[in-house]
Order: C-alpha cells, then sequence, then structure tokens
C-alpha cells in the first residue's frame, strides 16, 4: 500500500471526527458508544501499523514507506520511517489502545476527552514519521495542545499550575528550535529531512559578540534543537515540570506522557542532533553525559524521599530517561541501542507503573503512600503484577528494563568510565526507592481501616496489564525483537557520525598547517 | 540433559506459582518437587560421567548489540557440574522438608494460601541459581546472579506482615546491588578490553589483559588487576565479605528453609564460583587476590567473633556461614580455587544440614529462636539431635590428624576436617605464618567454641524458658528428618571420598577439572623454562591421552579416590609429587599459572600447620564444655567483666548503625535537600521568577487561565509557522 504511513497517522484522527460530528449528548449510551469507537479506532490503528511493521526491511537503513505530496504554499509533505523510528511508531500504536481501556471509568465529557487522545495519536504518530522540517514541527508542537487539555480538564485541583508550568517550560524550547529550523532552511534551502541529515552544516569556529564559538553554526543549531528536547526528555535540570505534570494528569494522561511523549525528546536527538549537527553532537557529548549522571543520581536521591507515588514515579522515569540521553551521547552502537531500547522499555515499563498507581488511585482516591500499606492481603493479583514492574524499573535481568540500561552504561563506559561509574550508582539507589515504595504500598498487615474492603484488579485491569506483561518480559529474554530492527540504522548512524567528525578533525588540521 | 536440569525447577516453580489453583496446593508442591529430583538424578548423572571436556550448549539469542553478542547458552565444565549437584540436591532435599516446616505456619492466618507460593519461589531460585552456574558468558551469569537475589529477596520477605522481615528483605536486594555495581562495572572493563562477554573469549585474552594499562577513573590500572577486583566486588555482595555483609544475618527472618538453601549452601557461595570460575583473570591479578585473601581472612575472623555471643540459633549459624566463606575466598584468592571449591561443596553438606536441623529444632520448639529458651532438648529429639552433632563435628573439623593415621593417603575424618584444614594449609602455603593463617586458625578455635556452645545451650542442660513449649516440644516428621539423613551422609563422607579430586596431587585434581598436566621435568634447575615451554607444546596431547586413561581406571569417583589415595600415598613418601598444570588459560575448568605451586606446597607444610586446625578445635570445644556444661554461670559473668568487648561482639561491631549513618541517613537527608531546595528553591524558583515577568502579561493577555495557556500557546504555534512559511515564500524562490 502506498499510503500506509499517512493511512497510520491519519486513521484515529477520523476517528476523531467520526465522534464529533456523529455523536449527540453526555448519557450513558453515548459514553459508551465513544469509548467503544475510540477503542475500535485505536485497535484499528495498530493492526494497520502491524503491516509496517512486517513489511519493514531492517537491511535497509534508508527511509522506508516513503510519501511525497505537494502540499500548501509550496512546501512538501514528506512521510517515511526507517529502523530508529519505526518503533517508536509501533510504541504508540501498541499503547494507544490500553490507554483508552485505561479511561473506561471516566464520566466527565467523555466524548472530548477520547477525541483529546484520538488526535493526540496522530500528531504523535506524526512525529515520528514526519520527513519535513515544517511538518515535524507541526506534529511537534500541536501535540502538547491535547496533552495540555487533558491535564487542564480532566487533570487533579492543581492542574492549572502544572499547565502553566509545561507551557513555560517548552515555550523557550521551541522558540529556539524554531528559530534554529529558519536557520538551517537558510542554510541548506530545503526542509527536506533527508536531505538535511547529508548536509554538511559548517562546523568551522567562528565568533559571535567576541564569543569563540567552537563547532561554529552546529554548535549554535545544536544547542537550539537541545533547549527543545532537552526539556522534553525532561533532561536535569529543566525536569521540574514533568512531576507537577504528572502529579495532575489523568491516569492515562501520565501513561501517554511517561510512555510516548517523552520518547520524542529522544527521537530528536537521534534524528536531528547526531546525524545533522555531528560535530556539535561530539563536542558537547560530554555535556550531556554529565547532565545524564548528574540527572540520574539526583533525581533516584530525589525519588528516595518523595511520599507521593506519582512524584516518585516521574523522578523514577526522569532517572530512566537519563540513561537514554547518556546512551546516545555515547555516540557508539551500544549507547544508540540501549538508549532507544531503553527508550521503548521504559514506554511499557513507566506506562505500567502509572497505571499501577490508577488502579489503586480508582479505589482510594489519594496517592499518598501513607494512606496505604498491606494490600497484598486483598490484592494479590495487583501485586505480583507490581512486584513485576517495580523488578523492571530497577532493571533487573530477564525484563526489558535490564536490556537498555545495560547497553547503554556498556556504551559510556567506552568513552568515559567516570559517568558510567556514576551512573551505574543508578543501579543502587533505584532498588532503594522502588523497593521501599513497594514495601510500604503492597507488604506489611493490613491495618488501615479504610483499606480493609479495597477489591483486588479487575478483568479489564487484568486485560491492560497482559500485553504490557507479556512485552516487558519478551523483550528481556529475547531483545533481539528490537536490537534486530534497530542495529543497521543504529550502524548507519553512528558511522555518520564518526565520518563527518574525523572529517572536520581533518579540516581543522590542514587549516591550522595552512596558517 | 543439561536443559532438563535447567529447565525442570522454572516449570515446577510456573506450575506452583500459578498452576495451584488448578491443580491443588498440595499437588502443587509435589510437582515442583519431584521436578527437582528429576533434576538431581540427572545433575548426578552428568556429574559422574563428566570427561572433563568443556562443552556448550546454545539455546536462544540473548542481548546482542554490534560486537556485545550473549546467548542464553549452557557452559559445562567441571566447576558447573560440581555446582550442579550442590543445588540440585540441597534443593531438592529442602523442598522435602519444607513440606514438614510449612505445613502449619503461624505467620498465616488460617485458610491462606501460601505453600505452593512458597514451592514456587524456592523452584525459581533453584533456576537462576541453575543459570548462574551454567552461564558462558558474564551477561548471562548476571542474570542468575541478579535472579538468586530477586529470589533472596522474595523469600527473605516471605512473611511479609513482619516488618522486620520486610525491612531484611529489601536490606538484603540493596546492598547486594552495591556488589552488584562492581560486578557491572566489571563486565563493561571487560567487554571495553576484550570486545566480548563470553568466558572463551575472556579467559584466552587474559595474558594480554596482564600487560594492559586501563583508565578508570582517576588513574590508570593494570587491566587484569582492574578487571578482577571489581568482580570481587560483586562477590562480595553476593557472599557478604566483610563490609558488604551486614545483610546476611538479617536475612534470617526468611523461613529456615530458605536460609539452608540459599543463604548457607548455594546463592551465598555464588562469589566464591564467581573467583574460582574467573581464575584465569585472577592469577594475572596478584593484587586483586592478595586483597581477596586479606577479606576473606578478616571476614573468617569477624565473624566468628560475632559468631560468638549471639543468641538466636540462625544468627549463629549464619555468621558462621559469613565466617566460612572467608575461608573460601581466602583459597581462591591464594590461587587453590579446587580447594575452594572442595570447602564449598562439603561446607554445603554440613552446614545445609545445620540450618535444617535449627529449623527442625525451631519446628519442635514452636518457633522459639533464642537458645537461652532452649536446653536439654535431646532427649526430645533425638533424630535431630544426632543430626545437628554429625553437622557439629563436621563444620568444627573432626578427624584424625593427618601426622597419625591417613586411609591410604587420604585422612580420616568429617567433610570440615578435611576441607578446612585444606585451606588453612594452602593459606600457610601462600604466606608461612602469615596473617590469613593465623587468621583461619583462631577463626577455627572461635568456630570450634560458637558451635559447641550452640549444642549445649540447645542439647544439653535443663530445660529454660517457657515450661508450656518444653512440655509441647516434639521430634519432626519424618518428611524433614529424611533430609537431615541424606546430608548426613555427605557431611561425613563427601570430604573423604572428594579428597584426591579436589586436594590430592596436582595430577589428580588437573584430571578432575579437565585441565592439562605434565610430568616435571627432571632437570628443571637447568632450564626451567625450556622445560616447561617444551612441555606445554608436547604434553598436551600427552596430557590428554594420561588423562583418559586415568579415567578408565578410575570410573567411580569413590573407586577414584582409593587409587588417588594410593598415588598420593607414594607420592609422599616419594618426596616430590611429579606433575605440573600445563595448559592455556581457559582450558579445562580452572587455570593455574606455572608459577602458581600453592596446591603442591600445600601438601608440604610443617606437620605443627598440619595439627594446628585440629588444636584449635579442641580448644574450643574445651572452653566451651567448662563454660556452658561445667560452669554455666561463667559466660554471664564474662560478659559482665567484659562489657565493652561484648557489648562491641554482640552488636556486631557496630557495622548496622555506621551504615545507617554514614549512607542511609545522609542519602536521605541528600534527597530531601536536593528536593526541597534544589528542585524547589533553585530550579523552579529560577525559572518562575523569570517568569513571573512575563507570565501575568499573558494571562491578562488571554483571559482566563485554564484554556488561556492553551491559545497562547496555540497562538504562539501559529504566529511561529507563520514566520516560517513567510520567510520559506520569500527564501524559497532563491531554491
Amino acid at each position: 500500500m502506498e499510503n500506509l504511513l499517512s493511512l497510520t497517522t491519519f486513521f484515529p484522527l477520523v476517528g476523531a471526527a467520526i465522534l464529533a460530528i456523529f455523536l449527540r449528548g453526555d448519557d450513558a449510551e453515548a459514553q459508551r458508544n465513544a469509548k467503544w469507537v475510540a477503542m475500535g479506532t485505536t485497535l484499528a490503528t495498530f493492526i494497520i501499523s502491524l503491516f509496517i511493521l512486517f513489511d519493514f526491511d531492517p537491511q535497509d537503513t534508508g527511509f522506508q514507506f516513503v510519501e511525497e505530496r505537494e502540499w500548501l504554499l509550496g512546501l512538501t509533505y514528506r512521510m517515511g520511517v526507517d529502523g530508529i523510528s519505526v518503533l517508536f511508531v509501533m510504541l504508540t500504536t501498541f499503547l494507544m489502545p490500553l490507554v483508552i481501556a485505561a479511561c473506561w471509568d471516566v464520566t466527565h465529557r467523555v466524548k472530548e476527552y477520547m477525541i483529546a487522545f484520538l488526535v493526540l495519536e496522530t500528531l504523535m504518530l506524526g512525529v515520528f514519521m514526519a520527513l519535513d522540517l515544517v511538518l515535524f514541527y507541526l506534529f511537534f508542537e500541536a501535540g502538547l495542545i491535547p496533552m495540555f487539555l487533558i491535564i487542564g480538564i480532566w487533570g487533579g485541583k492543581e492542574r492549572i499550575y502544572a499547565s502553566f508550568k509545561f507551557f513555560l517550560y517548552t515555550f523557550l524550547g521551541s522558540v529556539l528550535m524554531l528559530v534554529a529550523m529558519v536557520a538551517m532552511f537558510v542554510d541548506a534551502g530545503t526542509t527536506d529531512i533527508p536531505t538535511l541529515m547529508g548536509h554538511n552544516f559548517g562546523s568551522e569556529t567562528f565568533s559571535l559578540l567576541g564569543i569563540q564559538i567552537i563547532g561554529g553554526m552546529q554548535t549554535l543549531l545544536w544547542l537550539a534543537f537541545f533547549a527543545s528536547f532537552a526539556v522534553k526528555m525532561p533532561m536535569w535540570p529543566v525536569h521540574t515540570w514533568l512531576p507537577d505534570a504528572h502529579v495532575q494528569a489523568p491516569t492515562a494522561g501520565s501513561v501517554v506522557l511517561a510512555a510516548i511523549l517523552l520518547k520524542m525528546g529522544g527521537y530528536g536527538f537521534l534524528r536531528f542532533s547526531l546525524p545533522m549537527f555531528p560535530v556539535a553532537s561530539d563536542l558537547l557529548a560530554p555535556l550531556v553525559l554529565w547532565l545524564s549522571a548528574i540527572a540520574i543520581v539526583y533525581t533516584s536521591l530525589v525519588a528516595l524521599v518523595q511520599t507521593d507515588m506519582k512524584k516518585l514515579i516521574a523522578y523514577s522515569s526522569v532517572a530512566h530517561m537519563g540513561f537514554v540521553t547518556m546512551g546516545i551521547f555515547a555516540i557508539n552502537q551500544q549507547g544508540l541501542d540501549g538508549a532507544i531500547f531503553q527508550m521503548l522499555s521504559h514506554g511499557f515499563i513507566s506506562g505500567a507503573l502509572f497505571l499501577c498507581v490508577g488502579v489503586i488511585y480508582d479505589r482510594m482516591h489519594t496517592r499518598e503512600i501513607d494512606a496505604y500499606g498491606g494490600l497484598v492481603n486483598r490484592m494479590p493479583a495487583y501485586a505480583l503484577i507490581f512486584m513485576l514492574f517495580t523488578m523492571a524499573n530497577v532493571g533487573l535481568p530477564g525484563t526489558s528494563g535490564f536490556v537498555g540500561e545495560f547497553l547503554t552504561l556498556v556504551g559510556v563506559f567506552q568513552v568515559n568510565t567516570w559517568v558510567a561509574a556514576v551512573a551505574a550508582t543508578g543501579v543502587i539507589l533505584s532498588a532503594g526507592y522502588a523497593l521501599w515504595l513497594y514495601r510500604r504500598v503492597v507488604m506489611g498487615d493490613l491495618i488501615k481501616e479504610s483499606l480493609k474492603s479495597i477489591s483486588d484488579m479487575t478483568k479489564r485491569e487484568k486485560a491492560i496489564f497482559a500485553p504490557l506483561v507479556v512485552a516487558t518480559l519478551l523483550l528481556g529474554v529475547y531483545p533481539a525483537l528490537i536490537t534486530d530492527i534497530i542495529g543497521p540504522s543504529v550502524e548507519a548512524l553512528v558511522s555518520q557520525v564518526e565520518v563527518a567528525v574525523a572529517e572536520h578533525e581533518t579540516a581543522t588540521m590542514v587549516a591550522e598547517v595552512q596558517e | 540433559m543439561e536443559t532438563i536440569i535447567l529447565f525442570a525447577p522454572l516449570v515446577g516453580a510456573l506450575i506452583a506459582g500459578f498452576g495451584w489453583r488448578l491443580i491443588g496446593e498440595t499437588a502443587a508442591q509435589w510437582v515442583a518437587t519431584l521436578l527437582l529430583f528429576l533434576s538431581c538424578v540427572l545433575s548426578w548423572v552428568v556429574f559422574l560421567t563428566f570427561d572433563g571436556t568443556t562443552q556448550s550448549i546454545d539455546i536462544l539469542r540473548w542481548i546482542e548489540s554490534g560486537t556485545l553478542s550473549s546467548e542464553w547458552a549452557i557452559r559445562l565444565d567441571r566447576l558447573t557440574a560440581i555446582m550442579l549437584i550442590v543445588i540440585t540436591s540441597v534443593s531438592a532435599l529442602v523442598h522435602l522438608y519444607s513440606f514438614g516446616y510449612m505445613a502449619h505456619d503461624e505467620n498465616f492466618r488460617e485458610g491462606e494460601h501460601y505453600k505452593a507460593r512458597f514451592f514456587a519461589y524456592l523452584s525459581f531460585f533453584t533456576f537462576a541459581m541453575l543459570m548462574l552456574v551454567t552461564a558462558d558468558n558474564l551477561v548471562q551469569m548476571f542474570f542468575g546472579w541478579e535472579g538468586v537475589g530477586l529470589a533472596s529477596y522474595l523469600l527473605v520477605g516471605f512473611y511479609y506482615r513482619k516488618p522486620s522481615a520486610n525491612a531484611a528483605a529489601i536490606k538484603a536486594f540493596v546492598v547486594n546491588r552495591v556488589g552488584d555495581f562492581g560486578f557491572l562495572l566489571g563486565i563493561m572493563a571487560i567487554f571495553f578490553l576484550v570486545d566480548s562477554v563470553r568466558f572463551d573469549d575472556i579467559f584466552a585474552a587474559a595474558p594480554q589483559l596482564a600487560e594492559t594499562e586501563l583508565t578508570f577513573l582517576w588513574t590508570s590500572w593494570n587491566a587484569a588487576e582492574l578487571v578482577a577486583f571489581l568482580l570481587f566486588v560483586g562477590a562480595m555482595g553476593k557472599s557478604a565479605q566483610l563490609l558488604l555483609h551486614t545483610w546476611l544475618p538479617d536475612a534470617m527472618e526468611g523461613p529456615t528453609p530458605v536460609s539452608a538453601l540459599i543463604h548457607a549452601a548455594t546463592m551465598v557461595t555464588a562469589g566464591v564460583f564467581l573467583v574460582c570460575r574467573m581464575s584465569p583473570i585472577m592469577e594475572f591479578a596478584p593484587g586483586a587476590t592478595g586483597f581477596i585473601v586479606f577479606i576473606g581472612a578478616a571476614t573468617a575472623f569477624f565473624a566468628a567473633t560475632v559468631g560468638l555471643v549471639q543468641n538466636d540459633i540462625k544468627r549463629v549459624i549464619a555468621y558462621s556461614t559469613c565466617s566460612q566463606l572467608g575461608y573460601m575466598f581466602v583459597a581462591a584468592g591464594v590461587g587453590a580455587y579446587s580447594v575452594a571449591m572442595f570447602h564449598l561443596f562439603t561446607h554445603a553438606f554440613f552446614k545445609a544440614m545445620l540450618f535444617l536441623g535449627a529449623g527442625s529444632v525451631i519446628h519442635g520448639m514452636h518457633h522459639e529462636q533464642d537458645m537461652r529458651n532452649y536446653g536439654g532438648l535431646r532427649h526430645k529429639m533425638p533424630m535431630t539431635f544426632w543430626a545437628m552433632l554429625i553437622g557439629t563435628l563436621a563444620i568444627t573439623g573432626v578427624g584424625v590428624p593427618v601426622v597419625l593415621f591417613t586411609l591410604g593417603g587420604v585422612p580420616i575424618g568429617f567433610a570440615g576436617f578435611l576441607s578446612k584444614d585444606a585451606v588453612i594449609e594452602s593459606a600457610f602455603a601462600f604466606s608461612p605464618g602469615g596473617f590469613a593463617f593465623w587468621a583461619l586458625v583462631i577463626a577455627a578455635l572461635f568456630t570450634s567454641f560458637y558451635s559447641w556452645r550452640l549444642m549445649f545451650l540447645t542439647f544439653w542442660g535443663e530445660p529454660r524458658g517457657d515450661k508450656h513449649t518444653h512440655e509441647h516440644a516434639h521430634e519432626s516428621p519424618t518428611v524433614m528428618l529424611a533430609p537431615l539423613g541424606a546430608l548426613a551422609l555427605g557431611a561425613v563422607f563427601s570430604g573423604m571420598v572428594w579428597y584426591g579430586s579436589f586436594f590430592g596431587y596436582t595430577n589428580q585434581v588437573a584430571s578432575f577439572f579437565g585441565v592439562p598436566y605434565a610430568v616435571e621435568g627432571a632437570h628443571e634447575e637447568d632450564g626451567h623454562r625450556e622445560a616447561s615451554e617444551h612441555g606445554a607444546e608436547g604434553h598436551r596431547e600427552t596430557s590428554t591421552e594420561g588423562a583418559e586413561g586415568h579415567r578408565e581406571e578410575s570410573g567411580e569417583p569413590a573407586h577414584a579416590e582409593e587409587g588417588h589415595g594410593d598415588a598420593a600415598h607414594g607420592d609422599d613418601h616419594g618426596g616430590k609429587p611429579h606433575y605440573v598444570f600445563t595448559g592455556a588459560p581457559g582450558e579445562g575448568a580452572i587455570y593455574t599459572a606455572p608459577d602458581n605451586t600453592v596446591l603442591n606446597d600445600a601438601h608440604e607444610v610443617p606437620y605443627w600447620v598440619k595439627t594446628s586446625p585440629f588444636i584449635a578445635m579442641l580448644l574450643g570445644l574445651a572452653v566451651a564444655y567448662q563454660f556452658y556444661i561445667r560452669r554455666p554461670d561463667w559466660p554471664a559473668k564474662l560478659a559482665q567483666n567484659q562489657r565493652p568487648l561484648y557489648e562491641f561482639l554482640l552488636n556486631k561491631w557496630y557495622f548496622d548503625e555506621i551504615y545507617d549513618a554514614v549512607f542511609v541517613k545522609p542519602a536521605i537527608a541528600l534527597g530531601r535537600l536536593l528536593w526541597r531546595r534544589g528542585d524547589g528553591n533553585v530550579i523552579d524558583g529560577g525559572i518562575n521568577g523569570l517568569a513571573m515577568g512575563i507570565i501575568p502579561f499573558f494571562t491578562r493577555l488571554a483571559g482566563r487561565a485554564q484554556s488561556g495557556y492553551i491559545f497562547t500557546y496555540a497562538f504562539y504555534m501559529v504566529i511561529g509557522l507563520t514566520l516560517l512559511l513567510t520567510w520559506m515564500s520569500i527564501g524559497g524562490g532563491s531554491e
């Protein structure tokens, strides 16, 4: 099929349109219909996306399923996937039906809620497939609008503050990225991403306002993109929006935020920073590595003292994203493989952990850790699943959490042993905060009166977790499912960066000799 | 067959864990137990028929990334074979024992289903442990390593209602993770240096590592030293060596069968196994192995001192385990890997037996664990008493001193006598009269004292404590006593039967471990180098032949031992052993460098060295007898007179308190600080401060707050896009 990517991307939008136009009323039946339409749409999207996966040729490191069309104002609509992006597409389509299932009990403005998620899915898929700067920017920035709405309308008490903070952070990054994009267009004369990836942006040192800028234009562009992606990741020290956003977001919103939206930053680094500004990436890698190492230790320590479950898991997410940025800027096969693996795996694990919080939040309406204790007595199935994902979060071998952590550490060790050693302490700290959380919530005797009648997970809840459990274990035992697909593309990317850096170094040396 | 051994426990775990609702709890327990016995029988078959050649079975691909490639695979060599029988035998017996021990647990309420879960955890643990020992690369080993950690966490915290059990479970996991931190860095360093994580490649590269320098953290290191050190940090965590030992005594919160299986016989010995497995690296890292010897000896001594004064029966045995693990590390550190494995092997039997015996006592005494409330139990529990007595004779090292009489070269004695003496002699051979030797001899004295103290307090004297409990004290059911009997066999005979294989002369040990060996040249003074080089070339073939011939003649180990024994005996009189290890690193299960003669030298230590552990044992026994049988009032008086020392020992040298003050509390305080001040004041404060100037302007502009930001945002996005598009339509002309 020629339009497979567009079909996948816009199918949820069609579902959203159907809901918006045809569904009337807000009674129970209308609500149920809205949910089923959303569920059907996301499931169908997932099935369509499977065709992408089956027809995808991992050995081809270029873009596949490419679509190209004239668009308004002389712009081009370009879509395509390669080994780096295809699995993010799959992650999105795989998780969305679970997200819809997770909001089955919502009763407040259900139709709008469903529409928000469907639109969000389209925009997220677009980000991972867009092969044109303008298109990417459109998807990338517009994706935040439904997320704002989800937090702002269906969120908790302090949703306004949270979305405000989210906005503030993102805004600055976006502006800089936009400026950088304009500059890139001016320099390269095109907005075509594959062309830009091959374009040689200037890396000669020049001085601006009296400051020597090593790496020249690449460095400036890199920094502008970095501002945007670092916030999205989020990286230390621009991470503080995330805990607040998570705490205020409804469960399903948290799942999307943690599992998919956070991955856009990492994807951005892989799609833009590394291939387009290789010299700057190489130059600034130590900065990112250190920020990542600090993030891992800092946020793990902070996670240790949280009293709110969601905040704890949010901080743990930041720590795990630290492994991702560390892996990416190790700029070698293991680091990049690990980073991508970690992002995908974190999609399942953090999603599941937020769902775990959701399960008991729905029952008790509190996220305070102290309000719980001894749940295993009445909720054995819940205890088992929460244990599994706690262990996956801790990075136990045999779960997908280990593979990413391990590969990124192996990757960074080859570059900087200090960073590797500091980051590896995250292994100890994560065990500390995760098991302590588990103990306080699940273990112990059931003493609190309010919990005495709490019920174990329903069939629906179990059904939501089942695919996540399978994915976490399967990828932990047989990670080749992922590494086979991303491996060749990563290899190509690594060698591209290496070649560019080598060329730059030769050029610099030649220039020095000539002087 | 190896695959069945490996996966039978996993199948058992899954059936017991998930299938019990379908087939019933009792059936689930039986399925798990029978599958383990299957595993156990097959392991013995593998062990007895193993021909010394390293085999490898690929199962599935695992983590692959560029040149990094690790498979799920089984590596079978002598080390693996030894561990297979240790693990499956003890595990199968512990499964059986648990039928009785876990039948009516007071920690659970009427009608609660916990038994199938317990068996599932036990079987899962066994699977993970088997994964650890059959791994053919470091990453798979790490899987097993962490898997047993998880099983240990689950089982220590099995009584989930008890806060102390939960705390102990977390402590066990987190302290182990500190060790794993070192292990992980070790794996990373190895991959960086060797470009592989497979054992074969690592071993082959070991000699180069010794000549490689690696910059790690602040300075440059010898690669072999660094790797050996980092891996040993992992071993310290898992095997509860000094500094990382604090979790083991607390882990006694778990049910007693767990303590026997995990915290005595198998998991805690994983560190020793790791060091032996990595012998090709260790042989090139004299600094790191020196450190291993030091830590091992220090642990043996430290744990024995603490064991002297503990009152909880399980804690005494726990410290004893800690101390015995120290012995094993000393042996491994001095380069006598076979001796380390020997002690690991015999210790598994007698220590598992002591724990199960203690479990039997606890079971019979209605979960009373304080020895001060025991007394005179040998009449109430005769079988348990005999089992514990055999265990005590084994651990304290009772036997006939070699100087007096041997049976065809094999000393006569309980298992612990042979292996512990082997360790002490190796330590002396490594550094005559050095720290390690003396620490171990003194530890042997303490071992004897605390072991007999335990026996005397429990089984002799008058019943103390709650009268009611004593009246109802009863012998345990057969299902619990049978495993004790089986382990008793091991505690008595395992030392004598396999003495030659582990601690015989070089040729016996070499052929047992599948390592090439050769006759030492007669004119070694003349041209030692040439001769040995020549030997290395030529003897590989001859030695293999020799090894084969050896095997035919030996057939079964029991016979083998006799045959070797004669040979050893002859050597004893002939003066010098005639064999040396040859072969490159990675050939056979262990590697011994040509200049490592500890195994030979250990046989030639002075007589006083050979008898010193025996004398230490007698002294310990005598003092314990004096203190707890003849003058039971002495211990209290001594404790009163030596208050500070007693407190110091009773509080375990205050390690827990120090760690709490140095690591735990500061970490939490730092976390709070970073959260409140770092995130709150500095980052948010900074950004808010910046924003407060701008935001009111926006809010006024956009009207109501809630949707205001979103519209503002959309508005700016549109403006941005417009700008971009305009620029492009203008600039686009130039394209």
